[in-house]
């Protein structure tokens, strides 16, 4: 997986379940760490643990190695890193879509404005004979 | 997290409440397709189109508050077959207020919306404070921070 492929809704939804985002914080703190361990420290069974190990997994935020019996989790810091940045255009995406939604409600005025109460200025002039020709 | 972006629109609130809340005017900002009635509680979709794949896909959401013309709400990404909850969604409020005959639109898009919760859940977040969004995306930033002076 290349840092333009991640998934802005993959991450989204990968972090936005409370026991995911808590993984992914334990694993930050410590490095490194196995279902087992992590289990030990959280309401949850080393099987739900795994499942969401999976999960974040799957959008490249973390990955996993096999050591003797054991599978060590760890945070892809250039995953995390492309994370932050998508969070980043979530936030720029919000001032394009409020940038659009004034201009559609000011162009929806402005037509509103012509067909009803035109100010005095905006009206076409009265004495023109051809008001629709143009000059 | 939380996102928070506000614009001053020269048009009176309710122009800007129709843009907002109307499904044929939020398919021209919002995605491709919006299917949804502004009443507390309606499901719709959003769908995307993504350009250069010729792909689709969709993302649920639930209305929560509508109060015309001043407060418009729902949540979106939450899991399949799940009910949207603080603690599984993202909540999107839109709030129009008149300034003069223009009208000031804030967006606050919020991982956790705290003032819906009882007072229970609050205690219990801030005790398990570790699975706070704020907590783990300060952690991020200092992760990336590390990251890149390892780096450079």
């Amino acid at each position: 997986m290349t840092l333009t492929q991640v998934d802005d809704e993959a991450m989204w939804s990968a972090i936005a379940e409370p026991s995911r985002r808590q993984i992914l914080d334990m694993l930050l703190t410590r490095g490194e760490a196995t279902p087992t361990s992590l289990a030990a420290e959280l309401p949850l069974t080393r099987q739900a643990v795994a499942k969401h190990l999976n999960v974040l997994s799957r959008t490249g935020m973390v990955e996993s190695a096999r050591h003797g019996r054991e599978v060590r989790y760890r945070v892809r810091p250039e995953q995390i890193d492309a994370a932050a940045a998508a969070l980043a255009k979530v936030a720029a995406r919000w001032e394009k879509r409020l940038a659009t939604i004034k201009a559609m409600a000011e162009a929806a005025h402005r037509s509103q404005e012509s067909t009803t109460e035109a100010p005095e200025h905006q009206r076409p002039p009265a004495h023109r004979e051809k008001p629709y020709q143009r000059e | 997290m939380r996102i928070e972006r506000e614009i001053l629109i020269e048009a009176p609130v309710e122009v800007v409440w129709s843009v907002v809340t109307e499904p044929d005017q939020m398919s021209q900002w919002f995605a491709e397709e919006v299917h949804l009635t502004a009443e507390p509680g309606a499901e719709g979709v959003f769908v995307y189109r993504d350009k250069s794949s010729g792909t689709t896909s969709t993302v649920r959401l639930r209305v929560e508050q509508v109060r015309r013309p001043e407060l418009f709400a729902f949540r979106w990404v939450y899991p399949d077959g799940a009910e949207p909850q603080p603690g599984n969604s993202v909540l999107v409020e839109f709030t129009l207020h008149p300034e003069g005959d223009k009208t000031r639109l804030r967006v606050v898009e919020s991982g956790f919306d705290e003032l819906d919760w009882s007072d229970q859940a609050k205690a219990d977040y801030i005790q398990d404070h570790t699975s706070g969004w704020r907590r783990l995306f300060d952690k991020l930033q200092d992760h990336i921070a590390k990251h890149q002076s390892v780096r450079s």
